[in-house]
C-alpha cells in the first residue's frame, strides 16, 4: 500500500486517489481456526471478565481497604512508606551509590536508564527475530531489570511488620472519644499522665488505664503519687483537690468506656 | 424496531463502517484461549482495561462523597468507610483496583516484551503503552494522598522531597505539585486531587484511544 509522501488525493480532499479496501480480511485469509469477534469471542471475553470480577470482589470483601489515623504533620515518630509499587525506587535510594552526593544517580540516572530503555525498547532491540532466543541481550536485560525490581521490593517490604503497623496506626473514630475534656480532672491528667498513658487512656509507654480497671479511687490516688511497678513516684504534682479530681476522671472515663 | 432505529441513524451518519472498525473482525486462532489455553496471556491487556473501567466507575462514585480539603478529606473517607451503604466495597474496589491494575499492566507489558510483539510495525503502540504505564503510576502516586491519613501525608512528603532534589527544576517541580515551596497542606491536596481526577485521566483516555485505534489498524501480532 502506498503511504506517506507522494500520496495522490482526489482534488483537495482527504480521499486517496488509489482506492484500497479497508474491509478486514476474509476468514479464509487467516491461518488456523478464526472466530468472529462479534458476538462469539466477545461473549467468551465477558465470561472470563466475570470470573475475574468475582475473584477481584472476593479480594475486596476479604480485605477492607485500610485507612490510618488522620494526617498529623507533627507526628515525628511516623515512618513513611510508599505504596508497594514504588518500594523498589524507595529502596534504591538507600544504597550508598544512589544517595547523599550520588542522589542524582538514584533519582534520575538509574530509573531514567531503566524506564528510558523500556520506552525505546523497539529501537534498541531492532533485529527481525521475535522469539526470545533470537534476541538474548534484550531478554537478558529485561530479566535483569525485573529481578532487581523484585529483589528491591522484597528487601524493602520483608522487614516491615505490616500487621503491627496497621494496628499502631488505626484511626480513632471521630466523635466517639470516651474522654470528657471538660472534666475538671482532665487538666491534671493531661499534664501528669497523658504522655505515658495516651490521650484516650489507651496506654503507650505505660499500660492502658481503661478496660479492666481493678483499682479504687484511693488506690489510684496512691499510685499517681507513689508509683507502681516500673512507674516511678511523684508523677503527679499538684494539690490534693486536683489529685482527687484526677482519680474521679479516670474512674468516670472507665465507666463511660464500659457502657 | 431496533433495526429501524439503526437504519434511521445509519441513513444519516453512516455508522456501519464505524461498527465494522470496532467489532466486525476475526480473532485468529493463536490468541484464542478456547483453542490454545496458553493464549490466556493475551487476556492481560483486556483485563487491564477492565480494571481501568472499574477504577473510573468506582472513582466517580467516590467523588460523590469525597471532599478535597484538609479538614474534611479524612472525615469524608472515614464516613464513607463506616456509614455509607456499600461504600466500603466501592472504596475497596478503588483501593485494590489500583494495585491490580499495576499487576495486570506489568503482566501485559511482559507478554508483549517477551513475544517481541513491539517490533516493526508496532513500535509506536509500544511507546504509547509505556506512556500509559507512567500515567497509571502517576495516578497511583497522586491517589495515595487523597485520604489524607498519616500514610498518605508522609509518603507524599517523601515523594515531594525526592522531586525537590532533581537538579535545576527540582524546586519548581515541587512547588508545581505541592502548591508551595515548603508546606505540604491544603494546596497540595487540591492539586493532587485535580491531577488525579482531571489531568491524568484526560491523558489516560487520550493514550488509551490511540492504543486501541492502533491495535485495530495494525491488527494483533502474528504467532511466534
Amino acid at each position: 500500500m502506498h503511504k506517506g509522501k507522494g500520496m495522490k488525493f482526489v482534488g483537495d480532499s482527504r480521499i486517496t486517489a488509489e482506492r484500497t479496501s479497508k474491509v478486514p480480511k476474509d476468514y479464509s485469509e487467516y491461518p488456523g481456526r478464526t472466530e468472529a469477534f462479534w458476538p462469539n469471542f466477545l461473549l467468551k471475553e465477558w465470561l472470563a471478565g466475570a470470573v475475574f470480577l468475582v475473584g477481584f470482589l472476593c479480594l475486596v470483601l476479604a480485605h477492607p481497604s485500610p485507612l490510618e489515623g488522620m494526617a498529623d504533620p507533627t507526628d515525628a515518630a511516623y515512618i513513611p512508606l510508599p505504596d508497594w509499587y514504588f518500594l523498589f525506587l524507595y529502596e534504591l535510594l538507600k544504597y550508598q551509590f544512589a544517595s547523599g552526593n550520588w542522589i542524582i544517580l538514584g533519582i534520575l540516572v538509574i530509573p531514567g536508564i531503566g524506564f528510558g530503555a523500556l520506552f525505546l525498547a523497539p529501537f534498541l532491540d531492532n533485529g527481525p527475530g521475535r522469539r526470545p532466543r533470537h534476541r538474548p541481550i534484550a531478554v537478558g536485560m529485561m530479566l535483569l531489570g525485573l529481578a532487581s525490581v523484585i529483589w528491591l521490593t522484597y528487601t524493602s517490604a520483608a522487614p516491615v511488620d505490616w500487621e503491627e503497623r496497621a494496628e499502631q496506626n488505626k484511626p480513632i473514630p471521630p466523635g466517639e472519644s470516651i474522654v470528657d475534656e471538660s472534666h475538671p480532672g482532665f487538666a491534671a491528667y493531661e499534664t501528669s499522665c497523658l504522655s505515658c498513658h495516651g490521650g484516650e487512656l489507651e496506654g503507650g509507654a505505660g499500660p492502658a488505664l481503661v478496660g479492666g480497671n481493678e483499682h479504687t479511687k484511693e488506690e489510684i490516688m496512691d499510685i499517681a503519687v507513689n508509683g507502681i511497678g516500673s512507674m516511678p513516684a511523684d508523677q503527679f504534682q499538684g494539690t490534693d483537690e486536683e489529685l482527687e479530681q484526677l482519680a474521679d476522671f479516670i474512674i468516670e472515663t472507665n465507666e463511660a468506656a464500659a457502657e | 424496531m431496533l433495526q429501524k432505529i439503526y437504519d434511521w441513524i445509519d441513513d444519516r451518519i453512516d455508522i456501519t463502517p464505524i461498527w465494522r472498525d470496532i467489532a466486525d473482525h476475526e480473532v485468529p486462532e493463536h490468541v484464542n484461549p478456547a483453542h490454545h489455553f496458553s493464549a490466556f496471556v493475551y487476556c492481560f491487556g483486556g483485563l487491564t482495561f477492565f480494571v481501568v473501567v472499574i477504577q473510573i466507575l468506582s472513582g466517580m462514585f467516590l467523588t460523590m462523597y469525597y471532599v478535597p480539603d484538609i479538614e474534611n478529606a479524612w472525615q469524608s473517607v472515614y464516613y464513607l468507610q463506616t456509614e455509607v451503604a456499600h461504600a466500603q466495597i466501592v472504596r475497596g474496589m478503588h483501593h485494590w483496583g489500583a494495585s491490580v491494575v499495576v499487576v495486570m499492566l506489568l503482566l501485559h507489558t511482559l507478554r508483549v516484551f517477551f513475544q517481541g510483539a513491539y517490533k516493526k510495525p508496532r513500535e509506536l503502540n509500544w511507546m504509547v503503552g509505556v506512556l500509559i504505564f507512567f500515567v497509571i503510576l502517576g495516578l497511583g502516586f497522586t491517589g495515595y494522598l487523597l485520604p489524607w491519613d498519616n500514610k498518605a501525608y508522609f509518603a507524599t512528603q517523601v515523594g515531594l522531597e525526592i522531586a525537590e532534589q532533581v537538579p535545576f527544576i527540582g524546586e519548581a517541580l515541587k512547588t508545581l505539585l505541592a502548591g508551595d515551596a515548603t508546606i505540604v497542606g491544603a494546596q497540595t491536596l487540591t492539586r493532587f486531587f485535580a491531577i488525579h481526577v482531571f489531568f491524568l485521566p484526560g491523558a489516560l483516555f487520550a493514550l488509551l484511544a490511540i492504543h486501541f485505534i492502533l491495535i485495530r489498524r495494525q491488527g494483533i501480532s502474528g504467532p511466534l
